[in-house]
């Protein structure tokens, strides 16, 4: 019964997408579709993580295949914590997408909307639950096939050309993907990560490090890590603000949790890889400093979504419990705070028609004030600013990071801290610019865009809330991030469970 | 295993001229270079079963006919590739009705940033990019 529980993420939104396809001509049917499954993939989430907190991994064997040659769904408590976030990031931004459907057009919308959107979900929940390589580049397909068709939708010529470097570069590390799985395959004769894990140990090591590298590599460029990160502040702002929102927030974590599993459970690296650490500090700096120098705020927003990457690779990094927990940490805490800036920022555009610092009316934080304090909390938040979730999820990694005692760990760990100051910065730069000032200028834009819609201004509150809940919950959350961490690290536990048997 | 050299030609040739073509400005060689290391790919995926085993009918030893596992991943890999060249077809024909070329652009607020860290205004040589985008 509990194995169900791990088919129905990914399987709901892709019956419901089909469904929501055959009725496409009723509004409310659609929305009423997309709405409720999502809801059961929040609620079906939270009973997983429950289920796999206490009783360890639940995992389903599809078809009843023994576990090398079937398709495994696995759910330890790291796949369900994020499970369980990225549902609801996706369905708050669901509702937020729907409010501002209904002030923009009435009801006579686009439906092709619904339907990509259900099956980009479905992606993000396989990639979560998968047990074996190559679903996983199935899921990565679903996802990003999806996100291509959701960022050309409302074709404009600057739309196309951005959209064109995002379709290639993904396309680009998908053929590499296909590759890694070919080579990894010719190694070892199995996809499973499970068995991967102990067939590879018997592979020479120069052989391992090469396929762990060119993982990394693969996998850098879902994950915009520095320098291959080059695509997406130029892709994710030309998108409308929901479709940015749930790109920011989801599509680069599910790289990050991909690096995470693959790396431990199959590369089963014992100790800091500086390769990695390397790759993290340069994404770190590099991204604070491209968002300094930015003029468009969501282009500043995504450069800040590279840079904050690199914290995330500090932890996985250095192969630690503590360093994994504040990555996981980090992870959940950035879906959440992410996504919610780029909706705060979608709604500040809608105000002030604009997105230039340059051409920003200002005055934003006397005209709304409920809008300030949201931008307000959230940038606070991703600066890391006590005391709400980013400063917990920094607070673990800088702790993971000074009790690696290795150089490496100490020097990132200073220079984590210095990035959440140049960040600060960036969002102050807005709040002056945006938020302060007298607004006359922008009046007559304020006049035209008229009154914000309640949900939609209510699904900012929510994901901006979610980082005030996370650090009111902190001592609980962390402790489950440490238990996550714990058992991603524990692989013979995972390779039991997925395969059977005492290892 | 022994190594299949033949195969291994190909699979260089495909994965050299494709990583070439998806270097080049025009979209439309952008798109065959996706084609031919998409097909370089696929190939690598039957490559990695090993070599080829008798058919499979009744009586053949399970050991003797080809890994079937690869063959099923190639399609996989074959129908996705497939479907997301046919996208990017799409887009390209998208991009020349609205840009009137095919070509790749690059990053127009990047380079404006670039450019004109201080002043207010744009530099001619965006605006005359812009316009000829238009």
């Amino acid at each position: 019964m509990t194995g169900m529980l791990v088919a129905l993420p990914a399987l709901m939104p892709l019956l419901a997408a089909g469904v929501s396809l055959l009725v496409s001509r009723i509004q409310h049917a659609q929305r009423l579709v997309s709405i409720g499954v999502l809801s059961v993939v929040v609620a079906d989430a939270a009973v997983l993580l429950g289920v796999a907190d206490a009783r360890g991994a639940v995992v389903l064997r599809l078809g009843g295949y023994p576990p090398p040659a079937g398709i495994t769904l696995v759910a330890d408590r790291l796949s369900a914590l994020m499970l369980l976030v990225s549902a609801v990031v996706t369905l708050v931004v669901l509702l937020y997408a729907l409010g501002q459907r209904v002030s923009d057009y009435g009801r006579a919308a686009t439906t092709s909307f619904h339907p990509v959107y259900l099956v980009l979900s479905a992606g993000v929940m396989l990639a979560y639950l998968t047990g074996d390589l190559f679903t996983l580049f199935v899921a990565f397909e679903l996802m990003l096939t999806a996100s291509y068709v959701l960022i050309t939708r409302g074709v404009t010529a600057d739309r196309v050309r951005a959209a064109m470097t995002y379709v290639i570069t993904g396309l680009t590390s998908t053929l590499l993907l296909i590759t890694l799985i070919a080579l990894v395959y010719a190694a070892t004769g199995t996809v499973n990560l499970a068995d991967l894990g102990e067939k590879l140990a018997g592979v020479d090591p120069t052989t391992r490090g090469a396929l762990s590298l060119l993982f990394l590599t693969v996998i850098g460029i879902k994950a915009a890590v520095v320098p291959l990160h080059f695509w997406l502040p130029d892709s994710y702002p030309t998108a409308p603000a929901p479709v940015t929102a749930v790109f920011a927030g989801l599509l680069t974590k599910v790289g990050v949790y991909a690096l995470i599993r693959v790396q431990t459970a199959v590369f089963a690296h014992q100790q800091a890889w500086q390769v990695l650490l390397v790759a993290a500090l340069v994404t770190m700096v590099i991204g604070a400093l491209g968002a300094v120098a930015q003029d468009d705020v969501n282009r500043m927003l995504s450069f800040l979504l590279v840079s904050h990457i690199g914290y995330m690779l500090f932890g996985l990094g250095l192969f630690s419990t503590a360093g994994l927990t504040g990555a996981i940490l980090y992870a959940l805490h950035h879906i959440t705070v992410q996504a919610g800036l780029f909706l705060v920022l979608g709604l500040v555009a809608r105000h002030t028609g604009a997105t230039s610092l340059r051409r920003m009316p200002g005055g934003v934080a006397r005209q709304r004030p409920g809008l300030a304090v949201l931008f307000a909390v959230g940038a606070i938040n991703l600066a890391g600013l006590p005391p709400l979730s980013g400063f917990l999820a920094k607070v673990t990694l800088l702790r993971g990071g000074a009790a690696s005692g290795t150089e490496m760990g100490v020097v990132l760990a200073g220079a984590a801290v210095a990035v959440s100051f140049v960040t600060l910065y960036a969002l102050a730069r807005v709040w002056v610019i945006a938020f302060w000032g007298s607004g006359k200028e922008g009046s007559a834009d304020a006049e035209r865009s008229g009154q914000l819609s309640p949900v939609m201004t209510a699904a900012c509150a929510v994901l901006v809330g979610a980082g005030v809940a996370m650090a009111a919950l902190a001592g609980p959350l962390s402790a489950v991030a440490d238990r996550a961490a714990h058992s991603v690290l524990d692989v013979t536990s995972y390779r039991s469970a997925v395969l059977g048997g005492d290892r | 295993m022994p190594i299949n050299i033949t195969l291994v030609v190909v699979l260089g040739v495909l994965y050299g001229a494709g990583f070439y073509l998806l270097m080049q400005r025009s979209l439309m060689r952008v798109l065959l270079g996706i084609v031919l290391v998409g097909h370089g790919a696929n190939l690598f995926l039957q490559a990695a079963g090993g070599p080829a085993g008798s058919p499979a009918k009744a009586g053949t030893a399970i050991g003797a006919v080809s890994d079937p596992l690869p063959q099923a991943m190639a399609l996989t890999a074959i129908v996705i590739t497939f479907a997301v060249t046919v996208l990017l077809l799409a887009l390209a024909y998208r991009a020349s009705v609205l840009l009137d070329d095919d070509e790749v652009q690059d990053d127009v607020e990047d380079r404006r940033i670039r450019e004109a860290p201080e002043s207010e205004d744009e530099p001619a040589s965006v605006i005359s990019l812009r316009e000829e985008q238009r």
